[in-house]
């Protein structure tokens, strides 16, 4: 594959940013649209809009019809069985939130244990948490090893017979971390314990298999995989999705409602209430074929070059320390710098067009067992290059010149 | 925007080595401040005497350079000054930060000013601006919570 093609395809390159060149290095953050997805919410507010799934209009049933071709497309993407088991939230975080409300309401009671890592984002604890202290359940964190990878082992040691989900991260996105998920899932379903999986660093950059993997439950999020923001995807079994109660209550997710009582709707509506992200979802879809044109494993490939290469040149930059050392880690390095904090360095970063995250990565649990309030992190997506990665390191030279290191 | 606005000779210097830091033992007000978005955080603490003048002023935490710098200075500032001069001082600072163009209180010296100016450069940078202000928004937490320790956050 020719990246500079792909770079081509995402109009945010075309100009320059502040009198620079974009070097994009925050796609764990967030991913840049490539034109195919901006083209299409434009034409579908422009020649196609009606709202889905309610009239029976000509341009009712062209975007209903739309709308269900994204569902069928992520079902394929991601192998699962049955195209009911797509389920599009806002993101991956109501995804989570959906499964912990839900799960939670159903299976969960005072003294039952979650299972969570300590690698986690802010979006795999808060909705737990809510738990803790509507139900005072309890939350385990498996623990992270010194290389930041947490083992099938760590794990292993924290499931008792209280603990009633798992609930873990796919791809850390502070060290890159690749767990191992199959083994995780393998290891629970052996102890009738269902696992949720955040897929959000994953989607983007690792194959996905549901039929492999085997969880219960995967978040996805949109806007990580080149797609628009407001969009993101739940996965579940279907035995999950008919045994769990409704999340939201409203429009489209009901079968009859009476004012003595309701009944709720067939999947996938079940779960899909009000007025959807419409022009986001009819729009991921074209993300969906955009990576499916380059081919994940190209993707993959291109991202390990790239992680393998910035790896070198960072280790070899003097008082450039890389957070974590996994042995299956995926484009994400992070890095503090001795002497210059993480938000200076990407404040210097930024005037020469380098755009890093600096902080906790919504990560504080994390942060907290590395004894870091913050870190540096620079993350790749399909259209970064070598030169990106040159560039960021003259621009961490600049940052040392400048604080006289 | 220019990087070297941004970091002066003497944000650098007391960002490295913050003037004031730690903590003692006889305060009588403290406040904490943090910047969830960043993970930035300062603990003020100072001993206002009963003349209400603040005798000792102290702070603990860790941020970055503008962070640490701004607290640092402030701290080095208002030390010695009574608790109205400190307010007028908190205010003009925030003012010049958020929009105007120099320091109009009597209260410092031209040399102070030039000093405190010397954070004015954030103002091209408006992720930062809570950076160089984080410490003294803690400090008038801290005066206000008058008589008692009490805490910004739990």
């Amino acid at each position: 594959m020719n990246i500079d093609d792909i770079k081509r395809e995402f109009p945010i390159f075309d100009d320059k940013i502040q009198n620079n060149d974009l070097v994009y290095l925050d796609s764990a953050n967030s991913s840049q649209k490539p034109r195919v997805v901006v083209d299409r919410i434009y034409d579908f507010y422009t020649k196609e809009f009606s709202n889905v799934g309610r009239s029976v209009h000509y341009l009712a049933v062209a975007a209903t019809n739309l709308y269900e071709q994204t569902r069928v497309s992520v079902q394929k993407y991601i192998n699962a069985k049955d195209k009911d088991e797509i389920v599009f939230t806002k993101g991956a975080t109501e995804a989570i939130n959906l499964v912990a409300n839900t799960f939670g309401q159903k299976y969960l009671s005072e003294g039952d244990e979650v299972l969570l890592t300590e690698l986690e984002h802010h979006s795999n604890y808060v909705p737990w948490h809510f738990l803790r202290k509507a139900k005072n359940i309890k939350i385990e964190f498996a623990e992270i090893n010194n290389d930041g990878e947490v083992t099938l082992e760590a794990i292993e040691k924290k499931i008792t017979n209280k603990t009633k989900i798992i609930s873990v991260s796919h791809l850390s996105n502070v060290t890159g971390a690749i767990l191992p998920i199959k083994e995780i899932v393998q290891l629970a379903h052996s102890k009738n314990i269902p696992v949720l999986i955040d897929g959000c660093q994953g989607a983007p950059h690792l194959k996905l298999d549901m039929q492999e993997i085997d969880c219960d439950f995967y978040a996805i999020s949109g806007h990580k995989m080149y797609g628009p923001t407001g969009i993101g995807v739940l996965y579940a079994k279907k035995k999950w999705l008919e045994d769990l109660p409704p999340y939201q209550g409203g429009g489209g997710m009901i079968n009859e409602v009476k004012k003595e009582g309701i009944t709720y709707g067939e999947l996938p509506n079940k779960y899909e209430a009000g007025t959807m992200a419409t022009a986001q979802v009819i729009a991921f879809n074209e993300s969906i074929k955009f990576m499916e044109k380059i081919g994940i494993q190209n993707i993959e490939k291109h991202e390990k070059e790239l992680l393998d290469y910035g790896l070198e040149k960072l280790r070899k930059n003097n008082s450039v320390n890389i957070i974590g050392n996994p042995k299956e880690k995926g484009g994400v390095i992070s890095f503090t710098i001795e002497g210059v904090h993480p938000h200076d360095i990407a404040t210097i970063l930024d005037e020469d067009g380098v755009a890093i995250r600096a902080g906790h990565h919504c990560c504080q649990i994390l942060h907290d067992k590395l004894n870091l309030p913050a870190t540096a992190r620079a993350s790749f997506g399909v259209y970064n290059t070598k030169d990106d990665i040159d560039k960021l390191d003259e621009a961490i030279n600049k940052c040392k010149k400048i604080f006289n290191l | 925007m220019d990087l070297k606005d941004l970091y002066q000779e003497i944000i650098l210097d007391h960002g490295k080595n913050p003037r004031n830091l730690g903590k003692f033992d006889n305060y009588n007000k403290d406040a904490k401040g943090n910047n969830p978005l960043c993970g930035d955080n300062v603990h003020v603490y100072l001993r206002l005497n009963e003349n209400k003048k603040v005798e000792d002023i102290a702070f603990e935490g860790h941020g970055c350079a503008i962070s640490m710098a701004s607290a640092s200075i402030m701290t080095d500032m208002v030390r010695g000054k009574e608790e109205k001069e400190v307010k007028e001082i908190v205010t003009d600072f925030l003012g010049m930060i958020k929009e105007k163009d120099s320091l109009e209180t009597n209260i410092l010296k031209d040399d102070e000013k030039t000093k405190l100016m010397s954070l004015s450069g954030v103002k091209q940078y408006p992720m930062r601006v809570k950076c160089a202000t984080l410490s003294w928004h803690t400090l008038t937490s801290a005066l206000d919570n008058s008589d008692q320790i009490v805490k910004t956050e739990e």
